[in-house]
């Protein structure tokens, strides 16, 4: 693939990321929200930017985060997603219990939030599987442990996509369709990239 | 290979089905057809964040959204009057839970029902009310049922529902 500049790939993903977050700030709905209501939203929302960067990270498609640097930073914005998920899903508990405990419990009526609760789970088995990178490899083999990882990174992002867009919140609708259509672009390319570099040692055909 | 048409015209069964389910009793105004009217079914999450018991309120708040609705009963679809109706929803004054954003209302004779309340926001992803008629809160003796109407966009400035109710 072509290479673009290290500063427009760098200013592109600033904007992608920021402008959301920055139109969300100025949703008329923040007035009447609690401090933990929206620390809860705006978790949500930087967690969907996280799912941006997470795939092009994996993908060595980032200027200056190639490689073993590359994978570092990809663990620790996995350990944000994480983080990022608990406090969403925390701060909305505080906010309206019995919304969350339906929405958990797969009874809620919204039709979002079964696709959000199945991306939490896919997030935390996503972060047990890297925890556990290297005793999994050496049972499982690479091959098998990099298929998991990506068949799960695919349901978060196809996941989070759908949580985010069926949601009348705080994110406007063009940036958020806009963000998120970039989260399945990154999140396809890597997993297609992912598909086709098989290690030697694992066990793909 | 015929199995492909067989299950779309299913779906489509299912959904003609659910339409005529969901659009029926707003169509039985005629009394003739409205012998056999099915009662209102609880809705998913319609109790949350109840507060029984509110007081009987003019408006909730400072008003300017309308909330509306008929309480009829089930079978012979009569309108029910003196019926009391309890109204809560996040709104530009206040949370679900809050008891200010809590209030109840009673149907006139013609079973219908009306609350000036503050303007209807979104919360847990979409516009909402809630409404509860509560056997616990009212001597009428029907069965308890909540309701949770989604407004079809955050603009609105009145949502509707109404009730079929059950002798418990």
């Amino acid at each position: 693939m072509r290479r673009l500049p290290p500063t427009l790939v760098r200013a592109a993903l600033a904007v992608a990321i920021a402008l959301p977050l920055a139109v969300a700030g100025t949703s008329p709905l923040l007035a009447w929200r609690g401090p933990v209501y929206i620390a809860g939203c705006f978790a949500g929302v930087i967690g969907l930017a996280l799912l941006l960067v997470q795939p092009l990270l994996a993908a060595g498609a980032l200027p200056g985060a190639e490689g073993r640097r590359g994978r570092r930073l990809h663990a620790w914005v996995g350990a944000g997603l994480v983080a990022a998920v608990v406090l969403h899903v925390g701060a909305l508990w505080l906010t309206s219990p019995p919304d969350v405990i339906d929405a958990l419990l797969l009874r809620s009526p919204t039709p979002f939030s079964v696709w959000g609760v199945a991306a939490m789970w896919a997030v935390f088995a996503t972060g047990l599987l890297a925890a556990f990178r290297r005793r999994l490899t050496r049972r499982l083999g690479p091959g098998l442990w990099r298929r998991g990882h990506l068949l799960l990174g695919a349901l978060i992002a196809a996941g989070v996509i759908l949580h985010a867009m069926l949601i009348d919140g705080i994110m406007e609708g063009w940036t958020k369709a806009g963000l998120c259509a970039l989260v399945a672009a990154a999140a396809a390319r890597a997993i297609l990239a992912g598909r086709r570099r098989r290690p030697a040692a694992g066990r793909g055909r | 290979m015929t199995r492909v048409p067989q299950t779309r015209r299913a779906v489509l069964a299912a959904a003609a089905a659910a339409s005529a389910l969901i659009l029926g009793p707003r169509g039985l105004i005629a009394p003739a057809r409205a012998q056999g009217l099915a009662p209102t079914e609880t809705m998913r999450g319609g109790a949350n964040n109840y507060r029984a018991g509110a007081p009987i309120r003019d408006r909730i708040g400072g008003g300017g959204f309308l909330m509306s609705g008929t309480v009829r009963r089930a079978g012979d679809g009569a309108p029910l009057e003196g019926v009391r109706i309890q109204i809560w929803a996040h709104t530009t004054e206040g949370r679900e839970r809050d008891p200010e954003s809590h209030g109840a209302t009673l149907t006139d004779a013609s079973g219908a029902f009306r609350m000036d309340m503050p303007q209807i926001v979104p919360a847990f992803g979409q516009p909402h009310a809630h409404l509860a008629y509560d056997a616990d809160h009212d001597p009428n003796g029907f069965r308890t049922v909540f309701l949770r109407p989604v407004m079809s966009s955050r603009s609105d400035t009145s949502l509707s529902a109404d009730f079929v109710l059950q002798p418990a």
